[in-house]
């Protein structure tokens, strides 16, 4: 209990004494993450929305593999991107492994599925509530899959944030292909499992509450953006 | 202007579900001009025959002639459907959807939906989302929808079916206007009082096959089969 209450304390000690380092380390955590959650949100919200949409024959099977692959274990992900990446890897010549680049593509590989399916989901509930209306209306693949994005994005912007959480947590991958060096690829949660490693608990525990207060200030900001534009538009 | 798809010709027309024969066989001709209404009780297969025309249901066997091309018959045609569809946008933007799709510059097709806003006298609830209005508010404005891209041919499912005596006059004058206007009309419903108000031809159907087809004065003057006789004089029909 004390080890807590003494990891609070300093995890305001450190915020308020603007350690350049922490705020390095805050500032990719909050890149990397966010980078992969937009790139993951452009390629899963219209394949989550393309499968609710389309009638194919391995359907139920595409939409099984991606429910399996929300649970991919993110060590595995990221022993894989490194193979892939390094020197002797066919991604070899890029020359990324180690770079805050490659633990963008980790965690774009990890949570793809995850906004994909909760996309689908969404979009496969409100389609059954339009489908006759489009039809009516002799839409386009194209503007069925559009107007379904658009009218859905509260609940795609919930997948999008729980690909946030999940990335933004997520140690085992980035830690692999990153390498945590610091000042380059060190985020909070490799260096939670470094300072862990050496036994700074509190330092540790100081970084953790720092993580969890920037998940929940994201969260926040996103529903009051999200907010302000539904008190425009409704 | 673009070729007239009408008339509609229907030859044997079957639509079957699971094996089941649902209505037909459906022989009518839909002429360039009028209103329809099709009426018969309750599972006698008006929505199905109406979505049959429009073009969801295939037929089993049996043709639709139209008189020009899918393309162009697909894009004058609207369907007003029983239980108001709404996109959830507000008022104004539900009913100028079908304009952005077919890529008219926005501010226009905003003018063009204001209005229409007018006309059904909705200007107070143009920002409101469309699915918080009430059952008659949201059948105006499916009309509107369903009008705004002028086209040459419009279904209707029981418009009125919910809604009480104001809102249900509100919107025959609005389908007698849209009639006036050269929109040709099919229409369904079992209320007996709309079809005398409103109908040129009538449509009557029962389990599925068409029993009386021809002007509406004939029907309700001189009704030709027991079970239109009986459908009128308000017996219960099985
Ligand atoms: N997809 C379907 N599968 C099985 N039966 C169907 C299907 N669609 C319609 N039916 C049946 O076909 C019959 C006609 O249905 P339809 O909806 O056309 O009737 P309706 O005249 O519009 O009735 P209502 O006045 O209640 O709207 C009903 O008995 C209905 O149960
Ligand atoms: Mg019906």
């Amino acid at each position: 209990m004390n080890d807590i209450v003494e990891g609070m304390l300093s995890a305001f000690r450190l915020i308020f004494s603007l350690d350049r380092d922490l705020f390095e380390i805050i500032l990719l955590s909050l890149q990397v993450t966010l980078t992969a959650v937009i790139i993951a949100s452009i390629i899963g919200m219209p394949m989550g929305a393309w499968l609710a949409v389309n009638r194919f024959k391995f359907r139920r099977f595409t939409i099984a593999i991606l429910n399996a692959l929300m649970g991919l274990p993110p060590v595995v992900v990221g022993l894989i991107v490194y193979i892939m990446l390094s020197r002797s890897g066919p991604f070899g010549v890029l020359n990324l492994l180690f770079t805050p680049t490659a633990m963008v593509i980790a965690q774009v590989i990890i949570i793809t599925p995850l906004i994909a399916s909760i996309s689908h989901q969404a979009i496969r509930d409100l389609w059954a509530d339009y489908h006759d209306l489009l039809i009516s209306l002799n839409t386009t693949k194209r503007q069925r899959i559009l107007t379904l994005i658009k009218d859905a994005r509260r609940s795609l912007l919930t997948g999008s944030l729980a690909g946030f959480g999940r990335a933004i947590g997520e140690v085992g991958a980035i830690m692999i292909v990153g390498g945590n060096i610091d000042h380059l690829t060190r985020v909070l949660t490799t260096a939670i499992a470094l300072e862990t490693g050496k036994g700074e608990f509190a330092f540790a525990l100081a970084l953790g509450f720092i993580l969890i207060a920037l998940a929940i200030i994201v969260n926040l900001a996103i529903h009051t953006i999200s907010k302000t534009e539904r008190a425009s538009n409704w | 202007m673009v070729d007239t798809i009408l008339p509609l010709n229907v030859k044997n027309a079957t639509v079957k579900k699971r094996d089941k024969r649902i209505i037909g066989p459906i022989n009518i001709q839909i002429s360039t001009k009028g209103f329809t209404i099709i009426m018969g009780p309750n599972g006698s297969g008006k929505t199905t025959l109406l979505r049959l025309l429009h073009g969801f249901e295939n037929p089993c066997g049996g043709i639709l002639n139209w008189n020009s091309d899918v393309e162009s018959v697909q894009q004058n045609q609207s369907f007003v459907f029983q239980t108001p569809i709404m996109l959830r946008r507000t008022a104004i933007e539900n009913v100028t959807y079908p304009l952005s799709l077919r890529g008219i510059p926005k501010d226009t097709a905003l003018k063009i939906a204001k209005e229409w806003i007018s006309k059904i006298n909705l200007d107070h609830l143009c920002n409101t989302n469309a699915r918080f209005l009430s059952g008659g508010e949201k059948q105006k404005l499916a009309i509107a929808r369903a009008l705004i891209t002028k086209p040459q041919l419009l279904f209707l499912d029981e418009p009125t079916a919910n809604l009480d005596g104001s809102a249900t006059k509100e919107i025959e004058k609005l389908l007698q206007e849209a009639h006036n206007a050269g929109t040709r009309i099919i229409m369904t419903t079992h209320d007996i009082g709309q079809g005398k108000r409103l109908a040129d031809d009538l449509i009557f159907l029962y389990r599925g096959t068409i029993h009386e087809s021809g002007k509406a004065k004939d029907f309700y003057k001189k009704p030709e089969t027991q079970e239109a006789r009986a459908f009128l004089n308000g017996d219960i029909l099985e």
